[in-house]
């Protein structure tokens, strides 16, 4: 089953402004990372997405339904986790986020068990009762998550989850994303302005620039064949460099890391070779996958 | 010690089979949370104070009028003359709570949340209306029930005057839905146009207050034209008018009536009509503007 799909979508404000510039994408389900920079067109997709937005051209299918004829069935499984502050601070989060799944259509005892639920998922489940305007911005990104979920969706788009996080509350954010996708089975949309962020969690990633299509693929496939072993020995590193060259290995220099491709397993064998003969004291050998920010550099230059 | 007695089992996440409720409910549930917010219901002690505090005059208010009545067996106002008598209430009434229904969704952001539902943008703004709508006819309302009730209690004439009291009763409450619907129709729009809740309430108090001075104005201006169609010029004198013109006696003795709005009644009339129809078709215009943002 296709769980998005864009077909030549555009998008343009007033004839002016282009968002949206001829999107064709298509992406099962999992974990999908939306990447891009601000004002790449992130918003305005996911909106379409919602049938909040009419698309100026194109065509555009959610969990094989149409948002811009059926925008009801489409948000009836559909949850959204907007980028910005989206809550009245004197209702308290278990009265929110119960309102909510009332809207979403949820029977009234159905919605309270639902929120206090989801609100526990997301690791709120003590504070609830409290009002949100006394809770700290990595428990309202919480507050927000659950109201996305209150109704169980099928699919969660989430703008921007961990803005204004700290690295802790970051990684805890992902990690619960994370979990929704594999472990709930709720597809999810991750949009982000930070790559190295989705990528650690995604299954499959789309970049988006200037409303242009970068990439889509899955993560799997744009990492393989490309990874590299980083070398790093507390003296000698030039020694080393020289060494492996003469094995005929194309070596680089990182700051004091040497990388060197991983062909196969016995590019292990010939540099712990190299490292014991030239009796130097290796501090560490290990495999690093090649970041994803990479693989979308070299292509930048093509939407120009 | 005791062995623990309750334990907590992570079951996971539940996947949800049950029913899914369609537009109706979900624009039931969106009204009655916007009555129960009108109330300050569900909400802090702080919201609870004014409208409680509103709702407490035009109670004693009645009960007061009520008691004069049954000493003294004089009627000092009807049900549609206690409505009139209390628009000054009504209007702050509006400015506080229209804010508290609209301005507030908007200035917190909650908006997309409700908006990403499956929730018509229309049916958010006619949710809100109806509560608004409602809360102030219960706050009119109410208050003519219990003057009704004492009435009815005291009546001499036994069941007859239970039913004339009735049939008195029925005009005044369909009088205070009039004043419910055109307050609270201009009430929200004005409200919806601003997330600030001071913004919004002056605003509100500005148009039902600066405008009775137009009022004035076309009442003392040579033409008699002009001057039986000055009610014309702020909300509650309008409504005033369309009571004058449907109630008559119940209002005003019936040549007062005469002298102030002549032949034009059903102007009056169709004004209302063209006003509240016209609030509403802004306000549902704004709406759809603000869910594409």
């Amino acid at each position: 089953m296709t769980l998005l799909a864009t077909e030549s979508l555009t998008k343009t404000y007033g004839g002016r402004v282009t968002a949206l510039a001829d999107l064709t994408v298509s992406v099962e389900p999992g974990i999908i990372g939306l990447v891009g920079a601000n004002g790449a067109g992130k918003s305005t997709l996911i909106k379409i997405l919602l049938g909040l937005l009419a698309p100026t051209s194109g065509r555009v299918s959610v969990l094989g339904l149409d948002p811009t004829t059926d925008p009801a069935a489409v948000r009836a499984r559909v949850g959204y986790m907007p980028e910005h502050d989206a809550l009245p601070p004197d209702l308290s989060a278990a009265e929110l986020v119960t309102h909510l799944g009332r809207i979403s259509g949820l029977p009234r005892t159905v919605a309270r068990e639902r929120a206090s639920e989801a609100l526990r998922h997301v690791g709120l489940h003590e504070e609830r009762h409290r009002a949100v305007g006394g809770y700290s911005t990595g428990m309202k990104q919480r507050v927000k998550l659950a109201q996305a979920l209150v109704h169980d969706p099928d699919l969660l788009l989430l703008d921007e989850p961990t803005n204004g996080l700290d690295p802790a509350g970051r990684d805890a954010m992902l990690a619960l994303i994370h979990r929704i996708g594999t472990e709930f089975g709720i597809s999810v949309v991750v949009c982000s302005h930070l790559l190295g962020e989705v990528e650690r969690i995604c299954d499959t990633l789309v970049a988006i620039d200037g409303g242009r299509l970068l990439r889509a693929d899955r993560v799997a496939a744009m990492t393989s064949a490309t990874d590299v072993l980083a070398v790093e020995v507390s003296e000698g590193t030039e020694e080393l460099a020289a060494r492996l060259a003469a094995l005929q290995l194309p070596v680089s220099r990182e700051g004091r890391l040497l990388l060197v491709p991983l062909a196969d397993d016995a590019t292990y064998d010939l540099i712990l070779g190299a490292v014991a003969e030239l009796d130097l004291p290796l501090h560490r050998l290990d495999q690093r996958r090649h970041r994803v920010a990479e693989l979308f550099a070299t292509r930048e230059p093509s939407h120009v | 010690m005791s062995e623990p007695t309750g334990v907590i089992h992570d079951i996971g996440y539940q996947r949800y089979t049950g029913p899914r409720l369609g537009r109706r409910h979900v624009f039931g549930a969106l009204y009655l949370h916007g009555l129960r917010t009108a109330f300050g219901l569900g909400r802090s002690a702080k919201a609870k104070i004014f409208p409680w505090l509103v709702v407490g005059i035009v109670v004693i208010v009645a009960a007061g009028l009520t008691a004069v009545r049954t000493q003294t067996g004089q009627v000092v106002m009807t049900y549609a003359q206690f409505a009139d008598a209390m628009s000054w209430l009504v209007i702050f009434f509006v400015a506080v709570v229209g804010p508290e229904l609209v301005s507030r969704d908007l200035l917190s952001g909650v908006l997309p949340l409700y908006f990403s539902r499956p929730l018509p943008r229309g049916d958010y703004a006619l949710a809100k209306l109806g509560a608004l709508g409602t809360a102030l006819w219960l706050l009119l309302g109410a208050p003519q029930l219990v003057m009704f009730l004492g009435a009815a209690f005291t009546t001499d004439n036994g069941m007859h005057g239970v039913w004339d009291e009735l049939l008195d009763l029925l005009p005044g409450l369909l009088y205070a839905a009039l004043w419910a619907m055109v307050f609270a129709s201009i009430g929200l729009l004005i409200a919806s146009l601003t997330g600030k809740r001071a913004f919004a309430a002056g605003g509100i108090v500005a148009v039902f207050l600066m405008t009775t001075p137009i009022v004035g104005i076309l009442s003392i201006m040579p033409s008699r034209t002009v001057n039986e169609l000055a009610l014309l010029g702020s909300p509650p004198s309008l409504i005033h008018a369309v009571g004058r013109y449907t109630l008559g006696d119940l209002l005003a003795p019936g040549a007062q009536a005469e002298a102030e709005i002549g032949q034009f009644g059903p102007v009056y009339v169709a004004a209302a009509v063209v006003l509240v129809a016209g609030c509403v078709a802004l306000l549902l215009l704004r709406y759809r503007k603000v869910a594409a943002r």
